[in-house]
């Protein structure tokens, strides 16, 4: 953290917000500090938040540039506003932190990467049972009315994810960030105690399982259940039990959260240190255990894996190895 | 595509089987193309995943993976079992991508197969010819927004 980052009139640090392609979940996971949120209240000045507080654009654009010590931004990277508002907030904030799982991986808004704008438009326009489209109108990103140019910004084929698109200081992972983890990036924010440029902070250096309290035995599968179809036995790992669960995969931070409610991990906080591809690591700890003496039998045990790409990269497509499905011509 | 695509193709041999394979075939001059630039492994189960993203990521037309032949042959007793029980996932996994699945392929090639290694690298290099360029990221830039 710079020296500067507290040279404000009240000597409170100058905080903003943002939502780019996200649920709102991080927002509300801010509001998770509860009481604390008092204590965030009198330790920074909140510049621009537009979930909580009625901000506009121009009021970010009238900032001198690096006026905003930190902005956490959540939300990955879907539309041309989004990306707009990235490049701004990178130019107005001294350190930008990709908050969340869709600025640190894409999330599932970056399972959209397994289609593209032209598939997506005539699915939510056209095809779902709930649209009444009778004119078959898709968004354009300008139209011309009586009253001149109206324009929405325009969608893109491919979710980014904010260190895609811009310079990064650091990612906070997690769907969304758990409250005492927020909380530990603010007092290290506060107490300028930050690690170097490029860290993952708010998370731990080892898997989910190394979290996670139930006993492995390390057994064989010779069937994969997805979570609606089973009960999972209390106290034994999930893996054990047949349940895909990403945990093996997976950055720990959480306390191991969905694991201890019978839930499989879904691999929010992103890949360990040193992993390059989380869906990689994960089909291969999945490989591991398929009970399977012959090449016939394995493929029918992972062939029932449904959605192989949903499953191993639920939150990390776009910023996996190959990033998205290929896109076709003229798409 | 044009006609002098030579597609890039890069293959994940075991140092026990397909590589003793692949060395023969060079030795007794059996007719094969240039295209496969092969990387030498210790054991097919050693293939991670991620190696054949990666080369798929970075510029590969094709990628080839082959080992001892299950369920005896394996230097090290099961590391063929690992890699069948795995591979069969990548190719759902590069199905899901968009990528043909002429573009992948794994198999068994043993220490006394040099012929069918020979066979394998002049029919897969022409499939891949077939099928043109991948150009993972260059397509991924050039068709960007």
């Amino acid at each position: 953290m710079p020296e500067d980052t507290k040279e404000t009139k009240n000597g409170k640090l100058k905080l903003g917000l943002y939502w780019a392609a996200s649920c709102g979940g991080c927002d509300i996971a801010v509001l998770e500090l509860r009481e604390k949120i008092l204590d965030l209240d009198a330790a920074a000045d909140i510049l621009f938040w537009p979930v909580a507080m009625d901000f506009k654009y121009k009021d970010v654009e009238a900032m001198p540039d690096g006026h905003m010590d930190v902005c956490l931004f959540n939300g990955a990277i879907r539309t041309s506003e989004n990306e707009e508002m990235a490049h701004l907030l990178r130019e107005k904030s001294k350190v930008l932190v990709a908050f969340g799982s869709c600025a640190h991986e894409g999330c599932i808004p970056g399972l959209g990467n397994l289609f593209d704008r032209k598939s997506i438009f005539e699915r939510v326009y056209l095809e779902a049972p709930s649209v009444d489209n009778p004119e078959g109108i898709l968004p354009q990103t300008s139209y011309q009315m009586p009253e001149g140019e109206v324009t929405i910004p325009k969608f893109y084929n491919t979710v980014k994810t904010l260190a895609q698109v811009e310079d990064v200081d650091y990612f906070v992972p997690g769907c969304p960030p758990q409250a005492p983890q927020i909380w530990a990036v603010i007092e290290a924010i506060l107490g300028g105690n930050l690690p170097p440029k490029g860290s993952v902070v708010g998370a731990n250096e080892k898997a989910v399982c190394d979290e996670c309290k139930f006993k492995r035995e390390e057994k064989r599968i010779k069937k994969f259940y997805r979570p609606h179809e089973i009960i999972p036995e209390p106290g034994r790992c999930l893996f054990d039990q047949g349940i895909i669960c990403a945990g093996p995969a997976t950055r720990g931070g959480c306390g191991a959260l969905c694991p201890s409610v019978g839930m499989p991990c879904r691999g929010c906080y992103g890949p360990p240190p040193n992993v390059i591809d989380q869906g990689a690591a994960l089909l291969s700890a999945v490989a591991s255990v398929v009970d399977a003496d012959t090449e016939e039998e394995a493929a029918r045990i992972v062939g029932e894996i449904v959605d192989p790409v949903g499953t191993f990269y639920r939150f990390g497509l776009p910023a996996s190895l190959l990033h998205r499905r290929r896109l076709e011509e003229g798409s | 595509m044009s006609a002098d695509f030579e597609p890039r193709i890069v293959g994940f041999l075991c140092n026990w089987c397909t590589y003793a394979a692949a060395d023969t075939a060079g030795v007794s001059r059996l007719e094969q193309p240039p295209n496969v630039d092969i990387i030498r492994m210790m054991c097919t189960g050693r293939v991670d995943p991620v190696f054949i993203l990666k080369a798929f990521a970075e510029g590969a037309d094709g990628v080839i993976v082959s080992g001892c032949h299950p369920p005896g042959d394996c230097h090290y007793n099961s590391g063929n079992y690992k890699t069948f029980r795995r591979m069969p996932l990548v190719e759902a996994l590069l199905a899901q991508y968009g990528v043909e699945k002429e573009r992948f392929y794994w198999g068994w090639i043993s220490g006394a197969e040099a012929p069918k290694w020979a066979q394998l690298v002049r029919d897969f290099t022409e499939q891949v010819r077939v099928l043109g360029p991948l150009n993972w990221k260059r397509e991924l830039e050039s068709k960007e927004e």
